[in-house]
C-alpha cells in the first residue's frame, strides 16, 4: 500500500493510490451512519439503539471487507468511490430501519443489511472474477440477448408477478427479483460494444439538413428498435421509469459514440412520439402526467387509482423538513406511502432537511463525477463508452426518481440508487460500481515505464 | 470521444443543479405552503409534540389542566381533571382551535413565547420534546367549587364571578350550563368536530361563558350606578338626603307611567336615599336618570368600564348602557332595563370600585407564569383600571349597599359575623316570561376581600324568581368559602 519505489526513479508523472485517504474516507463514512443510527435512536426515544453498534460494525466490517479486495485486486482504482457509495448506502439503511421503527409494513433494516452484504459479495466477485473490462466487449451481443431476456421476463408465465399495478418482478424460491435492474446494466454493455463496432457509420453517414448532419434512414434502425423495446417495457409492464431509463441513457451513449447531436434530437422526438402515443393509449401515463401539472388540487389527491396522494405525501414531508429537518425520528415518514422504497428520498428530507438531501445529492454527484472521469481517463472507446453509459445510467435514475419526487419531472417509479429498499437494485448498482471501480483501476494504473538499464535494454512492466 | 464524453458530464451536473435548485425551492420557499396544508397531517402531530404547560391554582396546588405523556404519535395528551367546573375558565385545547386560557396564555403554554426562546434552542438541540410554562391561575378551587355546585344544584342557568376588589384577582367564575371540556381535546378531528358541534346547536347554549360573553339587562343593580351617577353630581348629597319617591313615575311623552317593583308603592312619596335603594325602588333612580341625562349616565357606567371592552385574560363582550333616546329609555336604563346591557362581569366591578373606595382594579385570571424549571417568569401586578367614584361617594353608597343586605331586600346575602354589602337586581328581559335575578355586593364590608356578582339567566329561575330571592343566597354561600378559604 506504498507508493512504489519507482516514482523516484521515473520522470514520468504517476497516479498516487491514496489508498490510506480512501481507507480514512471509508472510516468517515462508516462513522456518520452510525451517528445517524444513534440520532434516529435518540430521536425516538432518547436511548442510542442496540443495534447501533451491530449495523454501524456490520456495515463497517462489510465495507472493510470490500476495501481489502479493491485493494488486492484493483489498487489503482479511484478512491472515492467506495467512501461515497458506502456513505448512500448507510444513510439508506439508517432511513429505512428508521421508517421500520414507525411500523410502516415493508420496510425492513435487517433485510436491506442482508442486500448490502450480497451487494458486497457481488462487488467483490465482479472486481476478482473480471480482471480486464475489456472482456466484456466480447460478450457484447450476449449480454444484449441477456438484457433482453430479464427484461422480458416477468411477462413470462408463473415466474412474472405484479406487484402495485407493474409487471417488473419475477419469482425466484422465495425472493422477488427485479430483473430490469440487471438488464440495465447488461444493456449498458451491450450498447457500449455495439456502438463501438458501429460508431464510424451512425456517425459519418448521411447528408445535412438546414444546420444538422442526419443519419441515413437505414441506420435509423437500432435507435428505432431500442425505441420500440422501450415502449414495449412502458406497454406491458407499465414500467414507465425503466423505459425511460433504458431509451435515455441509449441516447446518450449514442451521442457520446457519434457526437452527432441529430440522435440527441431524435432521441427526444422519439420519445415525445412515444410518450404522446402511449398517453392516448393509456390512462396511467396521462394520469401522471395531470398529476404532475397540479397535483394539490383535490380531484386529483382524492383519486384512488394514479392520484397525487403519495405525491402529496411526500411534498408535505419535504415542506415540514424544511431547511434542516425535524431530526431523525422526529418526522412521519409513516404518512408518505412506500416511504421506504420510491420515496425514500422525501422521507429522508422531513428528517434530514434541504440540507441533508444538498448533501446527499452532492454523493451522488461526486459518484457520477468520478464515473465520468473515470471514462475521459480511459484508453480505449469501448472502456469510454462503457464507463459513460454506466455513470449517466446513474445520473439518470437518479434524475427521474428524485425529480418525480420532487416534482421536477412528471412521477415515474424508480429505486433510488443504494437507498431505496429493494435487493435486485442493490445488487446491480454495487455491480455498477465495482465495474466503474474496475475501469478506473485499469485508467489510472501507471503506463508501462520505459527503465534504462545501462542503456541497453528497455524492459516493459505493466 | 471526449469531447462528447464531457459534454454528457455537463447535462449531468446540469441535471444534479436542476434538482438541487428545485429541493431548495421545496425546502426553503414551498416549505411553508406544505407545512400548513390542512392535508398535511404533521401539523396535526405537531399540535400534540409539546409538552403543554399545566394549569393550576392555588399556588401550584390545584391542577386544573395537565399533560400526560402517551408515547404514542399524538404524543402529549390534555386532561382536565374537573373539566366541567373549571371549563368556561380554562376553555379547551381542541386539534383545530382553543379558547379561554388554553388560548389567551397559548404561547406560554406551548412554550412559543419569545421568553421561552432560548430553552426552546436548547431542547431542539438535545433533542427533548419542547416543554411549555406552566400558568397559575387566581382561582379560589374551594370558592369555585361552592359556586358551581350550589349553582348547579339550583337547575338553572346562570354565571357567579367574583375577585379580590383590592388587587381585581378574579376568585371564582363559574357559567352552568357547562360541557366537558375532555371530550374536546381528543386528537381525532372528525370525532371532537362532531362533539363541538353538538355543543353548537345545544339550546343551553353550554359553551357562552354567561359570566363575560354575553351582555343582559342588569336590572335594579344599575341602581348603585345611578345613585353613584346622582351622589358625585353634587358631593353635599348624603345617604340621607330626601328623594322623590312616587308610586308611577310619569314618563314624558308617553302615556304609560313606570311603576315601582310589583306597583307598590315606595314610603310616603319622599324617602331617604338609602330607603329608595334599600327598598329597590324604580321611581326615583328613574327620576335621577332623567336629571342627570345620557352623558354623565353613560359617563358614570364609562368609569366603571362600560362602553369598551374591558381588559381581562378572556374577550370580553362589550357593556353599555344603550344610545341616547327620548327621556322615557333614559328613565328605563337608569334602572337598569331598557337598551342597558352588561355582563356580570361588568356588574362585578361595580361592586368591586365601590368595595375599594372608588378604584376599579384590573380584572386578571393568571396569577403567574412558572418556567419547567419551576422559575417564576412573571407574576401579574395589580394594575387600576379607572377612578369610578370619589372615596366619599364609595363610602355613602358601601353604607346604603350595608343596608341593603342588613334590612332592604338583601337580606338573603347577610353572613353571621360579617358585615355584607350588597344590591339585588330582578330584570326583565325583553319578552321572557321570568325576569333575571341578579345580586352584586362584597364582604366584609369595611374591609373588602371579596366582591361578586350572581347572575341568575331569565326562564331558567321560574317565574317568582328575584335577586333577593334566588341571587343574594348563592352570593353569601360563594362569598363565605372565600373568606374561608383565606
Amino acid at each position: 500500500m506504498t507508493a512504489p519505489a519507482a516514482v523516484e526513479v521515473a520522470p514520468v508523472p504517476m497516479t498516487a493510490k491514496r489508498r490510506g485517504a480512501q481507507l480514512a474516507m471509508l472510516a468517515f463514512a462508516i462513522l456518520v451512519v452510525m451517528g445517524a443510527y444513534a440520532s434516529v435512536g435518540l430521536g425516538l426515544d432518547g436511548k442510542i439503539p442496540a443495534g447501533m453498534l451491530t449495523y454501524g460494525l456490520g456495515l463497517g466490517g462489510l465495507m472493510i471487507a470490500a476495501y481489502l479486495v479493491l485493494a488486492r485486486f484493483a489498487p489503482w482504482a479511484d478512491p472515492l468511490l467506495l467512501p461515497l457509495v458506502t456513505l448512500v448506502n448507510g444513510i439508506g439503511l439508517v432511513i429505512i430501519y428508521r421508517i421500520e421503527q414507525t411500523g410502516q409494513a415493508g420496510a425492513s433494516a435487517t433485510n436491506q443489511l442482508f442486500w448490502t452484504a450480497l451487494g458486497v459479495v457481488m462487488f467483490s466477485a465482479t472486481l476478482i472474477a473480471l480482471k480486464d473490462h475489456r472482456a466484456l466487449q466480447r460478450l457484447t451481443y450476449t449480454m444484449g440477448f441477456i438484457g433482453l431476456g430479464l427484461l422480458v421476463a416477468p411477462l413470462l408465465p408463473f415466474i412474472g408477478k405484479e406487484i402495485n399495478g407493474a409487471r417488473i418482478w419475477i419469482g425466484v424460491g422465495g425472493f422477488t427479483i427485479q430483473p430490469a435492474e440487471f438488464a440495465k446494466l447488461a444493456l449498458v454493455v451491450f450498447f457500449a460494444g455495439y456502438l463501438v463496432a458501429k460508431r464510424d457509420v451512425l456517425a459519418l453517414a448521411g447528408r445535412r439538413l438546414l444546420f444538422i448532419d442526419l443519419p441515413r434512414a437505414r441506420d435509423l434502425g437500432p435507435v428505432l428498435i431500442i425505441w420500440g423495446f422501450s415502449l414495449a417495457v412502458l406497454i406491458l409492464q407499465k414500467d414507465l421509469g425503466s423505459s425511460l431509463l433504458l431509451f435515455g441513457t441509449f441516447i446518450v451513449m449514442l451521442y457520446i459514440a457519434t457526437q452527432r447531436t441529430s440522435w440527441v434530437l431524435i432521441g427526444i422526438l422519439l420519445f415525445l412520439g412515444g410518450a404522446i402515443v402511449a398517453g392516448q393509449i393509456f390512462d396511467h401515463v396521462t394520469a401522471r402526467f395531470e398529476v404532475w401539472l397540479d397535483p394539490a388540487s383535490p380531484e386529483f389527491y382524492d383519486r384512488e387509482l394514479g392520484g397525487s396522494f403519495q405525491l402529496m405525501q411526500g411534498l408535505f414531508g419535504l415542506g415540514s423538513g424544511g431547511i434542516l429537518g425535524t431530526g431523525l425520528g422526529e418526522g412521519h415518514p409513516e404518512l408518505i406511502p412506500l416511504s421506504f422504497s420510491d420515496f425514500i428520498f422525501a422521507a429522508t428530507g422531513e428528517e434530514l432537511g434541504l440540507t441533508g438531501l444538498m448533501a446527499l445529492l452532492m454523493v451522488y454527484a461526486l459518484i457520477v463525477q468520478r464515473g465520468l472521469r473515470t471514462a475521459i481517463a480511459a484508453r480505449d472507446p469501448f472502456s469510454k463508452l462503457l464507463g459513460g453509459g454506466l455513470s449517466f445510467i446513474l445520473a439518470w435514475q437518479v434524475f427521474i426518481i428524485v425529480g418525480g419526487v420532487t416534482r421536477l419531472i412528471p412521477l415515474t417509479g424508480l429505486v433510488t440508487p443504494f437507498m431505496s429498499a429493494g435487493g435486485s437494485a442493490l445488487l446491480a448498482n454495487w455491480i455498477l460500481i465495482a465495474l466503474l471501480v474496475r475501469m478506473s483501476d485499469a485508467a489510472r494504473r501507471p503506463p508501462p515505464q520505459a527503465i534504462q538499464d545501462e542503456g541497453m535494454t528497455q524492459v516493459f512492466q505493466r | 470521444m471526449n469531447g462528447t464524453l464531457k459534454r454528457a458530464a455537463v447535462a449531468c451536473l446540469l441535471m444534479f443543479g436542476l434538482l438541487m435548485v428545485n429541493v431548495t425551492y421545496l425546502g426553503a420557499v414551498k416549505a411553508e405552503d406544505y407545512r400548513g396544508d390542512s392535508r398535511n397531517q404533521r401539523s396535526f402531530f405537531a399540535r400534540y409534540s409539546v409538552d403543554r404547560g399545566w394549569i393550576t391554582a392555588d399556588d401550584g396546588n390545584t391542577t386544573l389542566a395537565k399533560t400526560v405523556d402517551t408515547g404514542g404519535d399524538y404524543r402529549f395528551e390534555r386532561q382536565y381533571p374537573d373539566g366541567k367546573m373549571y371549563a368556561h375558565v380554562l376553555g379547551f385545547f381542541a386539534p383545530e382551535s382553543s379558547r379561554g386560557v388554553e388560548l389567551s396564555a397559548g404561547k406560554y403554554l406551548d412554550g412559543s413565547h419569545p421568553d421561552l426562546l432560548v430553552r426552546r434552542a436548547i431542547e431542539f438541540i438535545s433533542n427533548e420534546p419542547p416543554k411549555g410554562a406552566s400558568v397559575d391561575l387566581t382561582i379560589v378551587p374551594r370558592a369555585q367549587k361552592v359556586a358551581y355546585d350550589a349553582l348547579r344544584a339550583s337547575g338553572k342557568r346562570g354565571a357567579v364571578v367574583a375577585m379580590n376588589p383590592k388587587t381585581g384577582a378574579v376568585q371564582v367564575m363559574v357559567s352552568v350550563p357547562t360541557y366537558d371540556p375532555n371530550v374536546l381535546v381528543e386528537p381525532n378531528k372528525a370525532k371532537v368536530a362532531t362533539a363541538f358541534n353538538k355543543m353548537v346547536a345545544d339550546e343551553q347554549d353550554p359553551l357562552l361563558n354567561r359570566a363575560v360573553d354575553k351582555t343582559y339587562p342588569p336590572g335594579s343593580t344599575f341602581k348603585v350606578v345611578t345613585a353613584a351617577a346622582f351622589l358625585e353630581d353634587d358631593p353635599s348629597r348624603t345617604p340621607e338626603t330626601q328623594v322623590d319617591a312616587p308610586q308611577v313615575l310619569d314618563l314624558p311623552q308617553t302615556t304609560v307611567g313606570l311603576p315601582n317593583y310589583g306597583g307598590a308603592a315606595c314610603g310616603g312619596g319622599q324617602v331617604s336615599l338609602r330607603y329608595a335603594l334599600e327598598r329597590s325602588c324604580n321611581t326615583p333612580f328613574a327620576k335621577f336618570g332623567m336629571e342627570l341625562g345620557w352623558d354623565k349616565m353613560r359617563e358614570q357606567a364609562a368609569k366603571f368600564g362600560a362602553g369598551e371592552p374591558l381588559p381581562f385574560t378572556l374577550p370580553v363582550a362589550k357593556s353599555d348602557i344603550g344610545p341616547e333616546e327620548e327621556l322615557a329609555a333614559l328613565a328605563q336604563l337608569s334602572i337598569g332595563q331598557r337598551n342597558n346591557q352588561m355582563t356580570p362581569l361588568q356588574m362585578l366591578l361595580v361592586a368591586a370600585g365601590i368595595a375599594n373606595g372608588g378604584e376599579v382594579m384590573t380584572p386578571y385570571l393568571v396569577h403567574k407564569i412558572v418556567d419547567p424549571d419551576d422559575g417564576v417568569m412573571d407574576e401579574t401586578q395589580p394594575k387600576p383600571m379607572s377612578e369610578a367614584v370619589s372615596a366619599e361617594t364609595a363610602a355613602k353608597l358601601k353604607d346604603m349597599m350595608v343596608s341593603v343586605v342588613q334590612a332592604g331586600t338583601g337580606t338573603g346575602a347577610q353572613i353571621p359575623n360579617v358585615s355584607v354589602a350588597g344590591k339585588t337586581g330582578t330584570a326583565e328581559a325583553g319578552d321572557a316570561p321570568a325576569p333575571h335575578a341578579w345580586f352584586i355586593g362584597f364582604a366584609p364590608a369595611d374591609d373588602p376581600e371579596v366582591a361578586i356578582c350572581v347572575f341568575i339567566e331569565a326562564g331558567s329561575a321560574g317565574t317568582g324568581a328575584t335577586g333577593g330571592g334566588t341571587a343574594a343566597p348563592l352570593a353569601r354561600d360563594v362569598m363565605q368559602a372565600v373568606l374561608q378559604a383565606k
